[in-house]
């Protein structure tokens, strides 16, 4: 489903700043594959998922989504492809729009958007229902602005308005990572939950690596560009965050411990 | 004091002029977040083009869409320095404002096109108010209502996520340069016909016509949005509000006149008006930060004990 051949990145190159934030990276998915992505500050997930998505053009090799070479497509055409959860709770939703707007707009995405009205009736309906299904009393808000939610509302928005097209790729980075734990726990809830009714190919990126074993059916471990472990099955089942840890310490010979993702 | 009240309705029919005017200044302002100086140069580029095209011969309704190609064309030059060339919103504007300068001065061949509605049929006039003050309100209506279904549409809403979120809407798909161009393009429009009007009822077209512009516009914005705001929710009360702000600026402007004060200051008095009233929100927020709004507090199935608004947590990202 999702295809990055000889993946190559650097930031800033020539400069004191220069980065190498992604190395030779190769990576094959499945469809239906839930993978977890973890690695230390700066090891190059986030840029994985950008590169993905198109935010910033390659240096080299490919990246083919469905049998599809999208390299050289722009960011808003590969969208047709993908669908995106952030981070920041702000970056995934139109604030001042309402929250019937921004759904409607979700669900055209990858369509031609045309002079007719934009949303139908029909339309209300179904976000009612879904919205209901979600359990956060959004589905009786439909014509409140979305900059009245809150981080974890705007999240499972979010999320929705990702999968209402059914994408062929969910990217999600780190978007529990701004939450409080408990509304952290039940987004990801949602996640599994959305994905799993949809048999969505996914990729996630967590600073937690017990989220990263206990959800998906595949992990994989980055570092300074590299993909230095990869784990899928019955194998990735009976993972201990220990024995994650010490994996880290012995593929890149540095203590994971100082960083932050044994903190959370 | 009859003086006086015989001056306002001129002020009304300058007024819903200026009102069309800051109704396409609102597209690129309010809708996009632009600020988008190509105004000062596109009002007079619609006045020209009227003017020029009625005194050859063309009937008023060519003239005038002519008027609205010719502001089109305008943003569109604004709107590929800014998407193609990477120039920053203000300075695009202010290069074709430039630009236009020199453009009209061609459009006209002199500085000042007399445009007389003695001896042409023309929509407004001075010498007729009353017919004036009605079809400007007809115009009013009609853009409205027309803008009112276009920001409704499914490419109309692709253009207002633009302006509030460009990394949302590359996400889903939009093509943010084409939404900007085109956003640019139909508020350029718009303040080309203002001009057309205001050429025609002022009876010529000037070249220095269109300076201050964007801070009258602006004015009309702010003094709708401050006076109507309580009335003004849906977005076509909006739109209506800001030609109240305009019509309101030119009731002030008569006053002042009637009042003898020096009309030389008004242009400063206005930018003042227009500064302090953009300063307001920025001050709001830097010294007033605990008069927070109750922002997301009902109904909250999310927050938690420890974060009562469900809000964000500072953390640093990963920004490999």
């Amino acid at each position: 489903m999702l295809e990055l051949k000889h993946v190559c990145k650097t930031f800033n190159p020539g400069t004191i700043n220069e980065k190498a934030a992604l190395q030779d990276v190769n990576l094959h998915l499945n469809p239906g594959d839930f993978v977890t992505v973890i690695g230390g500050n700066g090891a190059g997930k986030s840029t994985m998922l950008n590169m993905v998505a198109g935010v910033y053009p390659i240096d080299s090799g490919s990246v083919v989504i469905d049998g599809v070479d999208v390299t050289r497509l722009t960011e808003h055409k590969r969208a047709r492809y993908i669908g995106r959860v952030f981070q920041d709770p702000m970056m995934g939703t139109a604030a001042d729009m309402e929250i019937m707007e921004n759904l409607a707009i979700a669900a055209r995405r990858g369509k031609r958007r045309t002079l007719r009205w934009g949303f139908t009736s029909q339309e209300r309906t179904e976000y009612r229902e879904k919205l209901a299904s979600f359990d956060l009393g959004l589905e009786d808000r439909l014509t409140a602005k979305v900059g009245l939610l809150s981080g974890g509302q705007r999240q499972a928005l979010t999320l929705l308005m990702a999968t209402l097209q059914r994408p062929k790729i969910l990217l999600l980075d780190e978007h529990t990572a701004a939450l409080d734990p408990k509304t952290a726990a039940k987004v990801l809830e949602l996640t599994d939950r959305i994905v799993s009714e949809n048999a969505l190919t996914t990729l996630m990126v967590t600073h937690n690596m017990k989220d990263a074993i206990t959800h998906g059916n595949r992990l994989i471990m980055m570092h300074n560009g590299h993909i230095i472990y990869d784990v899928s099955g019955e194998e990735k089942k009976k993972l201990t965050v220990e024995a994650l840890i010490e994996k880290f310490a012995q593929t890149s010979g540095q203590d994971f411990a100082n960083d932050r993702a044994l903190l959370s | 004091m009859i003086e006086y009240l015989s001056s306002l309705p001129s002020a009304v029919a300058q007024g819903i002029i200026w009102g069309v005017m800051a109704i396409g200044l609102f597209i690129t302002f309010k809708i996009l977040d632009f600020a988008d100086l190509t105004v000062d140069g596109s009002i007079t580029t619609g006045a020209a083009v009227c003017a020029m095209l009625i005194v050859n011969g063309c009937p008023v309704a060519v003239a005038m869409l002519a008027a609205f190609a010719a502001g089109m064309l305008a943003g569109l030059v604004t709107g590929l320095f800014h998407t193609f060339m990477g120039i920053p919103p203000i300075l695009s504007g202010i290069l074709t404002q430039l630009i236009l300068w020199s453009v009209n001065l061609k459009i006209m061949g002199k500085a000042n096109q007399a445009l007389p509605a003695r001896n042409y049929f023309l929509l407004v006039s001075q010498l007729n108010r009353t017919r004036s003050i009605l079809v400007l309100a007809a115009v009013v209506i009609v853009l409205i209502a027309i803008l009112y279904w276009f920001f409704g549409t499914e490419y109309g809403a692709s253009i207002r996520a633009t302006g509030c979120n460009l990394h949302m809407s590359r996400a889903q798909g939009i093509n943010t340069a084409f939404t900007k161009i085109i956003a640019l393009m139909l508020s350029n429009g718009i303040v080309a016909l203002a001009g057309a009007l205001l050429g025609q009822y002022l009876g010529m077209a000037d070249i220095n016509m269109g300076r201050g512009a964007i801070v009258i516009g602006l004015a009309a914005i702010i003094i709708g949005e401050a006076l109507f705001a309580r009335i003004a929710r849906n977005f076509a009360m909006k739109l209506l509000a800001v030609v109240g702000g305009g019509i309101i600026y030119f009731f002030v402007y008569q006053t002042i006149v009637f009042l003898g004060l020096d009309t030389d200051l008004l242009k400063m008095l206005s930018a003042v008006v227009v500064a302090i009233f953009l300063a307001i929100p920025y001050w709001k927020k830097k010294y007033f930060t605990f008069a927070k709004t109750p922002q997301a507090s009902d109904n909250l199935p999310f927050a938690s004990a420890e974060n009562p608004d469900g809000e964000v947590r500072e953390e640093d990202g990963d920004h490999a």
